[in-house]
């Protein structure tokens, strides 16, 4: 109500930026604003190399790298849930994965227990959280430690490395932003990571607004009352949100094992950070009720742009992190602020539009 | 202090929410040392003048004087600072902080931003003293104390900060009796120093006992009001009711048809307690009570959404279950009385809410097919008058008589026969509750069995078949509508020949 107001208001200029600000594709906008000034930046300052093909490859795939993981935490934070174990499971799940490879047991074995792995995670917190009833930040800060525990006794506390030949072809080149050497018709070579991310995003999607389960995911998260009225069967929705969730978490640790061929527990702590500021940036609200795959996708892309842009324009890694900060901040105000808050903005916006 | 004047006056006080006039032209006033009941039905306005009174809402017009000095509220704080404090119905205190410190709680004699217990301890325990609790230290945690002590701790913070007028709103509908004789013992002795209490309470045995004046409210006016000793208690029921009944209430000729639903022997954690009732087809069977009376609970039990001790469902002379599911597959179906925190959810489109509880319809291989859902919505829309721009409008846009249709034919949708509707017209302009009431009558006339629970006596007595009343978590009177008028359902309601607290 409040923001179809700001939005009839007349000056041309302000009236863009109203409408990118309101409508829903406010994080592809920006996106590509980012992509524009930090082309303009490279240019000026940079190599120059920022908007190549190569660049574009290894961006792609470092997007691909959090935003699977992020596809299962934009269901959980659609239902009003939250991951903190996300990070800490991922590095268990390719942990696993290189001590399968490095025993010598086939790919076609290991790749499905680790996938079993990610989903027991999951489900392991989706149980906790239904059955005990506590909260999600609660049980998965604790849960974020275990799992971490549990790939540092699997793994001897060390770095495992299975050897070369044991890793199958296909995950060597899984991540692989080499050279452009093979073409799949007219496509150039796109990581296959990111091709794969794609195919799981559009599952995703598919899930979320075709099916049953994906009204309920809304439905919980917007108002569990009103979910509970309906006859969902909320507990076992939950259940099922955190343990698909795990599954995407398993094949994010697959892309991690293959992005860097070995496997330690302790890389995860921290990296759940990244999955979810990927869900915020790309519009998903904390709350519940809110999020979008195409959001989570491109919140992930602006993650990734914005470190590789600072890497191309030599800024340092300790400015890197205040910029990245900050655009998680300034990215979810902007976002609040199609919902009228903070007020005080709100209105003096609304006061500067003529 | 001069006696002639009122130490609380109110003249002329108007205040409207939106098209909704809450109190047109009320004037009341309170003598130092004695106590005022202020009394009237569930939306008479009597929440919305204590709310101007404590400075939470702002009077349209009209004055208010504190001894004599224009009284103008800008927040509750100021109402505070000028003396008005008020004991709320659920209690506002910090259940993890000391019993001191919840008295000091944002009082004046903190000094630099630090809190000076120690100069403030002897107004502390002079306060708790004269509510009856010398005994109680003031380091106990608040948390750990029985309700009525908490209630008693919140009427001595009102004290510590020097109240001269103190506002109870039904102060007793969470104490066990015998500690209602205790709060009314204090009442007394507040009265006695000089104190002006404002009491309000539907049990009149209550208002009897401790006031001395009365004021009624009715629809937001001025219906009455004087000395309590000089009227009978069924002149005060008649004042609280007798209005016009404009011709606001459409009927739908229908005839109830042979009983098919069997409530047996319904008991919920505390309310309701034991209720058996028989539903028609094709009837409209009303519920009256006060609030707290156990309406909706009988309704969230019946629907299996609350958990129940005791008690079968009988549908077509079969049990029903319990669990909510089952109940509803059973043709049993709820609109919530809280549109806001349960009924609806405000952020998804009028498509989802109205079709979340039954998707199989449009499931197709594990897939739903939109548009056949979107189709069906859009008839449902069309026929309940749903006034929206499309369907994918998210509820928090649609006014409160728009978002209780889409509540309605969420339950129609869900093909409910038994259709439990919790106060389905509150809040709602005049035009759509006719709508609503016509309705009803259409889908008794379809044969559906209408459970109405509503706290507005004209509608009830307009369009139900049958009215039971609650009081106190127990159906205790059925009746055909023919039978009842708006003053023995009140005095049933308020126990008037049942013993009310005493009994």
């Amino acid at each position: 109500m409040s923001a179809t107001n700001l939005k009839s208001k007349r000056n041309p200029l302000v009236r863009a930026i109203q409408l990118i600000l309101w409508s829903d594709l406010g994080p592809v906008v920006a996106l590509f604003v980012i992509l524009i000034l930090f082309t303009l930046a490279d240019n000026l300052w940079g190599s120059g190399r920022f908007l190549s093909m190569r660049n574009a490859r290894v961006m792609l795939n470092s997007a691909s790298l959090v935003a699977v993981p992020a596809l299962g935490m934009t269901i959980i934070i659609i239902a009003g849930g939250i991951d903190l174990s996300a990070g800490t499971a991922l590095t268990l799940c390719a942990t696993a994965l290189a001590i399968l490879l490095k025993n010598d047991v086939s790919y076609m074995a290991a790749v499905p227990v680790v996938l079993l792995v990610g989903c027991a995670c999951g489900a392991a917190n989706g149980t906790i959280i239904s059955t005990l009833r506590v909260v999600p930040f609660i049980v998965t800060l604790g849960s974020m430690t275990i799992y971490l525990g549990i790939g540092q006794i699997l793994s001897g506390e060390s770095t495992v490395f299975p050897p070369r030949e044991n890793i199958p072809a296909w995950l060597i080149d899984l991540c692989s932003t080499g050279k452009p050497d093979v073409y799949y018709g007219w496509l150039p070579n796109i990581p296959r990571s990111v091709l794969f991310a794609l195919v799981l995003a559009c599952f995703v999607a598919v899930l979320l607004r075709y099916t049953v389960f994906g009204r309920s995911v809304f439905a919980i998260g917007s108002n569990e009352s009103t979910a509970r009225l309906c006859g969902i069967n909320i507990p076992l929705t939950k259940i099922l949100v955190y343990t698909i969730a795990g599954f995407f978490v398993a094949v994010g640790g697959v892309y991690h094992f293959a992005n860097i061929k070995n496997g330690n527990p302790s890389e995860g702590v921290g990296l759940e950070l990244q999955v979810i500021a990927a869900v915020v940036v790309g519009g998903g609200s904390l709350s519940g009720g809110r999020g979008s795959v195409l959001g989570t996708v491109t919140g992930a892309m602006i993650m990734a742009a914005i470190r590789s842009g600072c890497d191309q324009l030599s800024i340092p890694n300790p400015y890197q992190l205040i910029i990245i900060g900050a655009i998680i901040v300034i990215a979810v105000t902007m976002d609040r602020l199609r919902e009228g808050s903070p007020e005080w903005l709100f209105r003096w916006l609304q006061s500067r539009s003529p | 202090m001069n006696p002639d004047v009122p130490l609380l006056e109110m003249v002329g006080v108007s205040k409207a929410f939106g098209p909704t006039q809450a109190l047109s032209d009320v004037s009341l006033s309170v003598v130092a040392g004695k106590v005022l009941a202020l009394v009237g039905e569930n939306g008479a306005g009597k929440s919305t003048l204590l709310k101007i009174l404590s400075g939470a809402h702002h009077a349209d017009r009209g004055e208010m004087r504190i001894a004599g000095h224009l009284f103008r509220p800008a927040n509750p704080h100021d109402a505070r600072a000028a003396g008005v404090a008020m004991i709320y119905q659920e209690l506002n205190l910090a259940p993890d902080l000391t019993v001191e410190d919840n008295i000091l709680l944002g009082q004046a004699g903190t000094g630099w931003g630090t809190l000076l217990r120690g100069r403030l301890r002897p107004r502390v325990l002079d306060a708790l003293q004269t509510v009856g609790l010398g005994e109680l230290s003031p380091k106990a945690i608040v948390g750990a104390l029985s309700v009525a002590q908490q209630q008693l701790i919140e009427i001595a913070r009102a004290l510590a900060s020097n109240a001269k007028i103190i506002l109870f709103d039904e102060p007793t509908s969470s104490l066990p009796k015998h500690d209602v004789e205790r709060l009314f013992e204090i009442i007394r002795r507040l009265r006695e120093t000089g104190i002006g209490v404002v009491y309000i309470s539907h049990f009149l045995e209550e208002v009897r006992d401790i006031c001395d004046t009365y004021t009624v409210l009715r629809d937001g006016h001025n219906a009455g009001g004087g000395v309590i000793d000089e009227v009978t208690d069924a002149q005060i029921v008649a004042c609280m009711v007798g209005r016009d009944v404009a011709d606001l209430f459409p009927k739908v000729p229908h005839t109830p048809g042979e009983p098919w639903v069997r409530v047996e022997d319904l008991s919920g954690q505390s309310s309701p307690l034991e209720v058996t009732v028989q539903l028609r087809r094709g009837e409209i069977f009303g519920v009256a009570g006060l609030v707290g009376a156990g309406r909706t609970e009988l309704l969230r039990c019946i629907v299996g959404l609350d958990y129940c001790r005791t008690g079968v469902v009988y549908v077509d002379g079969q049990a029903a279950g319990h669990s909510l599911r089952a109940r509803m597959t059973r043709g049993i179906g709820l609109v919530s009385e809280d549109r806001k925190s349960e009924g609806l959810a405000q952020e998804l489109s009028i498509i989802d809410n109205m079709t979340l509880s039954n998707l199989a319809p449009y499931t197709k291989l594990g897939l739903l097919d939109l548009k056949k859902r979107g189709k069906a919505v859009a008839e449902l829309m069309a026929r309940l008058e749903v006034k929206a721009r499309h369907g994918h409008q998210a509820i928090s846009d649609l006014s409160g008589g728009n978002q209780q249709k889409v509540a309605i034919a969420r339950i129609l949708h869900q093909n409910a026969d038994i259709l439990l509707l919790d106060e389905p017209t509150k809040g709602i302009d005049v035009g759509t509750k006719a709508e609503i009431y016509r309705l009803m009558g259409e889908l008794a006339a379809q044969g559906k069995t209408i459970v109405f629970v509503s706290s507005y006596l004209p509608e009830l007595l307009a369009v139900c078949d049958r009215i039971g009343v609650m009081a106190r978590g127990r159906l205790r009177d059925v009746r055909e509508t023919s039978q009842w008028t708006e003053e023995s359902v009140m005095e049933c309601a308020i126990e008037i020949d049942g013993g009310g607290i005493d009994a």
